[in-house]
């Protein structure tokens, strides 16, 4: 008896483990899309996720039988499921690289197209009780690579600095390396979360804290306002982000190959309409500057 | 029908063999000193493999990977087997009852679930009663992983103190020992090699464990021993970066690696408990004969 129980555990846990792997990879074993007909599959930076699964809801909304079905994943993995031809369309918070971009053209036999869909702001994030209200970009940039340590050195109270970033498989992971550290390396303590949500859930019980994400994830925490050099900070909003002044906000793209199917094409340029750059405010992200 | 039964057998070990095959294949092409070296001995030792100049150091991963299976071990061993001692030594029949299926159901909690608990209450406990620096820390992936571990150590002690011949404890009462006593000089003693062997199962479950650490650990691949920092497993490292690796290249390598290394470590550690059981067993029914 004890030894069949054994048994019936173990072959639970190996099924629930089972669930488990493949729900996160599970872009990997999706069959190639081709007929129509099919779900219009999108894959990518897990920043976008919130956005594109909210105009996919009203999309299918105003487009009866069509299917849209949006994971995550971080940009480079939804970049790569498009490469490997198991995604239809990728979803990214930074530009897709040159080489990436030729890989795509010859395993799908076509051009890529770039549709920026977004605006989005990188926020950094601390917790809503700590003093600080501005960083200049030279100070986050000591932060995140480990120089100042301390609160006290940016003009907050005395306690230790506690990071939390994204893992590298991740645009904003990259853009922020690139954009904030100049493309030097993080510290080894930034503690890598899955996900803007998670980053969020961190600081907003860890008044130390101090994260980086998408704007539109914000809820129980502080955006800082961001001074570059030699200029005044400034909060992100929509004004600001429209207008340039706010340094750190990037576009959001869509990727798909030239000859795609009218399903992918379809939703793209639904999405540049008014009513879906509606849709763009009212998740928190910014629509494209007419 | 016999004949179905055995290529079900084979089936599942030619998997495993294949399994091997594949990941030592993969793991081949780093085989050599200046990788060996980039892993163990590059200074400073970082592991920042998507940094412009990839620096692939084990070291802060391995040192993770022990602190939290040192706590997890420190946290599961003892509660595991003073259960074990309880249940089949002191508790009455009817409570023996309860006891051990509701630890062994404790295994059969998804380690998802584990390591969310972790993540959102266990980590906040931890730091308003100590006030930690970092909400995520080795105390709180190794209580939560040790928390995973304790059924092993529970069960397979468990088993092995029940499998203690009756004759023991009758010779220990006719001298005059307490309960307490033959618990612990005699019976105890006795199953030792089913207890050790529960440590080192324990110990290989640790080691391998994903899901939990990759939650509640922070992920940070620092070097320093103290207890109190993040940390990142090798486990949570294949975890959290072979979905977007270039294929082929010295960081896939390097992932390998740390898969083939946990696959030996294990394989090492499964094999030797089970051998201590095995063997255990068999003196015990010799004894009993």
């Amino acid at each position: 008896m004890k030894q069949i129980t054994r048994g019936v555990f173990t072959i639970v846990i190996v099924a629930l483990v089972a669930c488990g792997g493949g729900e996160r990879r599970e872009g990997a074993v999706t069959p190639a899309p081709a007929a129509p007909g099919k779900p219009l599959t999108i894959k990518g930076s897990d920043t976008m996720v919130i956005l594109v699964q909210r105009l996919a809801e009203e999309y299918m909304k105003g487009h009866a039988g069509d299917l849209v079905q949006v994971t995550g994943g971080g940009s480079g993995t939804g970049i790569a499921a498009f490469i490997n031809g198991t995604t239809d369309l990728a979803m990214a918070s930074r530009p897709m690289k040159d080489d990436e971009k030729q890989k795509a053209a010859a395993a799908r036999g076509a051009e890529v197209v770039e549709r920026p869909v977004a605006l989005d702001s990188l926020a950094v994030f601390v917790h809503e009780a700590n003093p600080v209200a501005q960083l200049t970009l030279a100070q986050i940039r000591d932060i995140f690579q480990g120089k100042a340590t301390n609160w006290k050195q940016v003009g907050g109270g005395d306690a230790p600095i506690v990071l939390y970033g994204r893992e590298s498989s991740s645009g904003t992971y990259d853009y922020f390396r690139e954009h904030v550290l100049n493309k030097e390396d993080f510290s080894p303590r930034v503690q890598t979360l899955q996900g803007t949500a998670a980053i969020i859930n961190a600081i907003s019980k860890d008044k130390n804290g101090i994260g980086y994400g998408g704007i539109a994830y914000a809820k129980d925490v502080k955006p800082i306002a961001i001074a570059a050099a030699g200029a005044a900070p400034v909060a992100p909003s929509e004004a600001t982000v429209a207008d340039g002044t706010y340094p750190l906000s990037r576009k959001l793209f869509f990727y798909h190959a030239a000859n795609a199917p009218e399903r992918v094409t379809k939703f793209v340029q639904w999405s540049l309409t008014p009513e879906a750059q509606a849709l763009v405010s009212k998740v928190g992200y910014f629509p494209l500057p007419k | 029908m016999t004949g179905a039964f055995s290529v079900a057998g084979w089936v599942a070990i030619v998997f495993i063999f294949l399994i091997f095959l594949f990941t030592f294949r993969e793991t081949a092409p780093v085989l050599n000193l200046p990788a060996m070296k980039a892993f163990f001995l590059a200074r400073p030792p970082v592991w920042q493999p998507t940094s412009d100049i990839p620096k692939l150091s084990m070291i802060p991963i391995i040192l993770g990977t022990l602190k939290a299976t040192v706590v997890g071990l420190l946290f599961a061993c003892p509660v595991g087997v003073a259960a074990a001692l309880f249940s089949s030594e002191f508790a009455p029949p009817k409570l023996r009852e309860v006891i051990k299926p509701v630890i062994e159901l404790l295994a059969g909690i998804p380690s998802v679930v584990m390591g969310f608990f972790a993540l959102i209450i266990l980590a906040t406990w931890l730091q308003d009663a100590f006030g930690f620096v970092y909400r995520l820390n080795a105390i709180n992936a190794g209580l939560a992983l040790g928390f995973a571990l304790v059924p092993i150590v529970y069960t397979i002690s468990e088993d092995g103190l029940a499998a203690v011949p009756r004759s023991y404890r009758e010779a220990s009462y006719a001298l005059g020992a307490s309960r307490l006593q033959t618990a612990m000089k005699v019976v105890l003693p006795a199953a030792a090699p089913a207890v050790f062997a529960s440590f080192v199962l324990a110990f290989g479950r640790a080691i391998g464990e994903t899901m939990i650490l990759l939650m509640a650990g922070g992920n940070a691949a620092i070097t320093s021993l103290t207890l109190l920092d993040p940390l990142r497993t090798l486990s949570a490292t294949i975890a959290a970066e072979m979905g977007e690796v270039v294929v082929g290249g010295e960081h896939y390598g390097a992932l390998f690696f740390m898969g083939t290394l946990l696959f030996v470590i294990t394989f090492i550690s499964n094999s030797f408990g089970q051998w201590v059981i095995r063997n255990m067993q068999s003196r015990m029914q010799g004894g009993a004969a």
